[in-house]
């Protein structure tokens, strides 16, 4: 709340000196001490504060690799392997960093679903969703070109599949691809530029992360009744309720987080990314990390080439337009009885199409039912689960969405925060 | 764009001040490109990259039936000899039965058919296809399942086009120069 008068109150006369010359104790004050936050946040609004534990690490494991990490096709994987078997504590900063990066996708599709669920995108919320967006594909990017560096075979052959897409573009698709690669094929300038793009996007994530933190303080927070706040008995400060709470949820997430390092370190890779790369020779099933999958899935789905790249890009274009394809007037899907069904669908959708898009489209769905052919492959295939499914995904922001908040009659919304609280207060007495 | 003149004590002339604009204003954009555009073109294939470009074969190394791999621009290549079976279901099929439809004769040199020269690269996503596979005999690309016949020309699979064919120019009966 931009309205939210500072309370902090300079007590020495050092901080009193550099309050008057740059008072950035007072915004650290007002933004993570004194901050009004609605008393009935629950543990989903934890994710903020895990996320920025999540790129803190990133950043941190990263820049500690690049300075034994060698970008040169004929070093790269030799080096990485280095890590894991020579530099001291190599491995534990290593596997950190890779399975930080799922850590991190985990924890990021957690939080825009509670964006979903509570309607945290709609007024006076669009800046700071689409900001979230925003961080979230250059995430995408971040991620993608991070795992092509080992250069193994998953590496390559997944970065010439994905720079490959680009291609597809009519006309000036062959170009762009060459620029891209800076080559006629993907190779060292590739491999150097993508090094020095992943060095640079963590950076310009956490640009956007100050702006998106920004934008959350001049609205305030939504909350899980997702109505405004209205007076001083609706809020507790940030510190120590906040806080704690955060704390809490760090704590946990980081023991999830522990059990994949120590215990589970390769299971969210493949195998086949500890063989070299090998240009004349493409592995057998080539899949991206498992939090591409749905968008690797919809790719597929579609017959058209270039259609399929549309459609992948479009589902996350899809996401910045939300807030002006939900009609509904009441926020939170606590009291939307009939869209919190389609939202519950939409998240098994979602689930569905990353295990989709970790199959071959031939396999059939369920082995020995009989099948026919439908257009351009077996009903009984992944082909068309995935496609019914990306209809599904689509339908849910574009049909669904604007047209249930027409149709719905939404449950009696509480006057105020304090108001829901003692109301849930009653119901669990009474 | 000009303010009233009265502003300014009645000195200058506008049509000067809006030809100063707009001559800053192009200044400025004409700047902004020149810094773009060595930005944006140190990203193409450098010098030393254009001059790999090309790459020659002894084709006596391939025997009958078999295929030899190598690297061509950082892609593979693929060298093929084939049989005389081979060569004539290249040359049977309808064209009007294929994708994208060009003739055996035009994707090899007339004298030399028994030898097929490709850019080893699906031209779905780029994936490398497998050799002697799929249901035509030519080759089958593991990642999406596209088919090719024995003149490299998509038969079924989402692949759009056939496998490319690179320039390439008999330097002596059995040598050839690629690219």
């Amino acid at each position: 709340m931009s309205e939210h008068p500072s309370t902090y109150d300079p007590k020495t006369g050092v901080e009193k000196w550099l309050d008057k010359r740059l008072p950035i104790v007072r915004l650290a004050y007002d933004s993570f001490v004194d901050y009004p936050t609605p008393r009935n946040l629950n543990y989903w609004w934890t994710f903020g504060g895990i996320l920025s534990v999540c790129l803190v690490i990133q950043i941190v494991t990263g820049i500690i690799l690049a300075m034994h990490y060698v970008p040169h096709i004929d070093h790269a994987f030799a080096s990485v392997e280095r890590i894991m078997r020579d530099v001291n504590y190599g491995w534990l900063i290593r596997y950190v960093h890779a399975n930080g990066a799922s850590m991190f996708f985990f924890a990021v599709f957690i939080h825009m679903f509670r964006g979903l669920y509570y309607g945290s995108y709609k007024a006076p919320r669009e800046v700071l969703w689409i900001l979230g967006c925003i961080i979230f594909f250059l995430m995408i990017a971040t991620a993608f070109m991070g795992y092509v560096l080992p250069w193994g075979q998953m590496s390559f052959h997944g970065a010439v599949v994905i720079t490959n897409l680009i291609g597809s573009i009519p006309v000036i698709g062959g170009p762009i691809l060459t620029w891209l690669q800076g080559g006629f094929a993907v190779d060292q300038p590739t491999l150097n530029r993508f090094f020095s793009l992943h060095y640079l996007l963590p950076f310009v994530i956490a640009g956007v992360v100050i702006l998106h933190i920004w934008a959350l303080h001049v609205t305030g927070q939504n909350n899980p009744a997702g109505v405004e706040i209205k007076s001083k008995e609706d809020t507790v400060p940030f510190t120590p309720y906040a806080t704690v709470k955060d704390g809490l949820g760090i704590i946990i997430f980081l023991f999830l987080f522990a059990i994949f390092v120590f215990f589970l370190p390769n299971s969210l890779g493949h195998a086949d990314n500890y063989i070299p790369a090998n240009p004349l020779v493409t592995p057998a099933h080539i899949v991206p990390e498992w939090y591409l999958l749905p968008f690797y899935a919809i790719l597929r789905a579609v017959p058209d080439k270039f259609l399929g790249v549309v459609a992948m890009f479009a589902a996350i274009a899809v996401l910045f337009i939300l807030p002006w394809l939900d009609t509904s007037k009441v926020k939170s899907m606590r009291y939307r009885p009939v869209m919190r069904w389609f939202f519950v669908i939409f998240v098994v959708v979602c689930l569905a199409l990353g295990w989709c898009g970790a199959q071959l489209p031939d396999t059939p769905v369920i082995p020995g039912l009989p099948s026919f052919n439908l257009i351009d492959g077996a009903f009984n295939s992944y082909l068309w689960l995935t496609r019914f499914l990306t209809l599904y995904y689509f339908a849910f922001f574009l049909v669904i969405m604007p047209w249930i908040g027409l149709k719905e009659e939404p449950l009696p919304v509480p006057a105020s925060i304090s108001e829901a609280i003692l109301a849930e207060h009653a119901k669990k007495k009474g | 764009m000009s303010e009233p003149e009265k502003d300014h004590g009645g000195e200058g002339d506008p049509n000067r001040r809006d030809f100063i604009y707009i001559a800053a204003g192009a200044a400025a954009v004409g700047a902004v490109g020149a810094v773009v555009v060595p930005l944006v073109a140190q990203m193409n294939p450098a010098a030393d990259t254009l001059a790999m470009a090309s790459t020659e074969f002894d084709l006596s190394k391939v025997s009958e039936g078999m295929q030899v791999v190598i690297k061509w621009r950082g892609k593979p290549l693929f060298i093929r000899y084939r049989t005389p079976k081979e060569i004539a279901a290249a040359q049977e099929v309808k064209l009007s039965d294929l994708k994208d439809p060009q003739a055996d004769s035009d994707r090899v040199t007339a004298g030399k058919e028994q030898y097929l020269i490709l850019v080893g690269s699906c031209t779905h996503l780029g994936c490398v296809p497998t050799f002697g596979e799929g249901q035509f005999g030519g080759w089958f690309c593991p990642c999406h399942g596209s088919h090719y016949d024995t003149s490299g020309r998509i038969r079924v699979g989402p692949a759009p086009t056939n496998l490319e064919v690179p320039t390439y120019e008999y330097l002596t009966d059995t040598r050839v120069k690629i690219g």
